[in-house]
């Protein structure tokens, strides 16, 4: 190897979740869906055993997929394939790398394996991904390394009104931090729990140092596309399309709608006859125990 | 002059944006046939090229891209960009041919360097600057000239990395992900959309 070639640095990790802005990241849980997903025109899949509405049926601790579930869809596609890891579970986080996945998701969504720390993301050289319901959590988790941020939202719900909190929650927070005078960052970092120097970042250019995007129950076009218009950097759809009637041609229409998500004509157009959406869940019926959301700080 | 267009359909469009805009260009996002009639020069940007093919189709850029780039249209094509302008396009592992523009006498072999955690950045020394610049390289493609025609710009150990044909230009690395205008600046300069500054190699 070249002495002057630098792998796995904070530019190459931060870099590959700027390629993937303006696209549609989806679940998958075999070989099959992962073609569909990527002739669909989803930019990366999320490989995993079960998509969350499974996991929240069938209950039980969610783990990391088995490794040779997760190489069967390495071998089907070749846009980016992302695999979850618990939250603080830095051995799975270990054989991910090894496998040579191309994202780690340190995901809410999987039984957390550490109430108190979160895995230490700059140790690796794959870039992780995690979610945060507020600004302070995002910078908190940039501070350990993550080289993108998503909501949390409610996962497997397909109900958006969490994503839709979390995403307005952060991007207010920002709006206002950009408008903050100078001499008040410090006082902010200590209630947020954040690091200054994130902070400082924000204040000083109006936004969060890696991309952002929606996560947790976005399952139609528009809902897509409202997170976009919210200011999302782009979307990941966990249950929202294999859980509904007609995956293929959802996940086209929710990649279409992503593109061009500033032009209701375009949204009607793609919005059109795309069979069952998946039930979803009234959230405010799910008990404390049971929201995702909660997991991690 | 008309603006300089970034194709904005998925991808690492912000990026070209700001550093355009940084060297005093007016940019226009496009995303369909009559928005791309009206630039001088169009950036392809990074992004997944699956992607940017299937929404290019879907909104009928392609055709309309294809036949400007013929007539001579100034177009940049950045890692998944470029391998949208290639001629063929394989990929490494995986035993695909992938639709793309079919312009440039070039084949892209995807993924060349291996997956995320093989992505590097690199020093390079490139045609018409005067020092390095920083190459960073995302999942990248290697780009081998197929004729002639094609000039290399720049190369590591493993082959081409930013190559020219007439009024196409191909990287496969992230110019845009950069805080240097050297390669944008070279790029509008060759083809008269920006007048050639005095410190035009070193900035």
């Amino acid at each position: 190897m070249n002495d002057a070639r630098k792998e796995g640095t904070w530019e190459a990790k931060k870099g590959l979740a700027q390629m993937l802005k303006g696209g549609v990241i989806m679940d998958v849980v075999n070989a099959d869906q992962a073609r569909i997903a990527q002739e669909a025109g989803a930019v990366a899949v999320m490989a995993l055993e079960r998509v969350p509405a499974d996991i929240r049926s069938q209950g039980g601790v969610a783990r990391m997929s088995d490794p040779q579930m997760i190489r069967g869809i390495q071998e089907e596609v070749d846009i980016p394939v992302m695999a979850k890891c618990r939250i603080g579970h830095f051995v799975e986080a270990q054989i991910l790398e090894a496998m040579a996945v191309d994202f780690i998701d340190e995901s809410e969504v999987l039984t957390p394996a550490d109430e108190s720390n979160h895995v230490d993301k700059h140790k690796f050289s794959v870039p992780f991904v995690c979610g945060a319901t507020n600004l302070g959590e995002a910078l908190r988790r940039i501070g350990e390394g993550a080289a993108m941020i998503r909501t949390k939202g409610e996962a497997g719900t397909g109900n958006v009104v969490e994503a839709v909190r979390h995403a307005r929650s952060v991007l207010g927070a920002i709006r206002r931090l950009a408008a903050t005078p100078g001499d008040e960052l410090m006082s902010i970092a200590r209630e947020m729990g954040a690091p200054f120097d994130l902070v400082l970042y924000v204040h000083s250019n109006g936004q969060l140092p890696v991309v952002n995007f929606a996560a947790g129950g976005v399952a139609t076009p528009a809902d897509a596309a409202m997170m976009m218009q919210l200011g999302m950097d782009g979307v990941f759809v966990g249950s929202g399309i294999f859980k509904s009637g007609n995956p293929e041609k959802r996940a086209r229409a929710i990649v279409e709608a992503v593109s061009r998500y500033d032009d209701p004509d375009v949204l009607a157009r793609v919005s059109e006859n795309l069979g069952e959406a998946m039930v979803g869940i009234n959230i405010t019926t799910l008990g404390e125990e049971e929201r995702m959301a909660r997991r991690g700080w | 002059m008309s603006p300089v267009g970034v194709l904005a359909l998925q991808g690492g469009v912000a990026e070209h944006v700001r550093i355009l805009r940084s060297l005093g260009c007016t940019v226009r996002e496009v995303r369909t046939p009559e928005e791309l009639s009206h630039v001088s020069a169009v950036f392809l940007p990074g992004g997944e090229s699956t992607t940017l093919i299937s929404l290019m189709n879907r909104w009928s850029v392609t055709p309309a891209l294809r036949d400007l780039c013929r007539r001579g249209l100034p177009v940049f094509g950045t890692c998944a960009g470029a391998i949208l302008l290639a001629k063929e396009v394989l990929e490494k592992e995986h035993d695909i041919s992938q639709e793309s523009l079919a312009l440039a006498d070039v084949r892209a072999v995807r993924n060349y360097f291996g997956r995320q955690r093989s992505s590097f950045v690199q020093s390079l020394d490139i045609k018409g600057l005067s020092s390095p610049f920083k190459g960073i390289f995302i999942r990248a493609p290697l780009l081998n000239p197929l004729s002639e025609k094609v000039r290399v710009l720049s190369s590591v150990e493993d082959g081409p990395v930013l190559l020219r044909q007439d009024n196409l230009w191909l990287s496969s690395f992230h110019p845009e992900l950069t805080a240097d205008g050297r390669v944008h600046r070279l790029f509008l300069e060759e083809h008269g959309l920006m007048e050639p500054a005095t410190d035009r190699r070193d900035g």
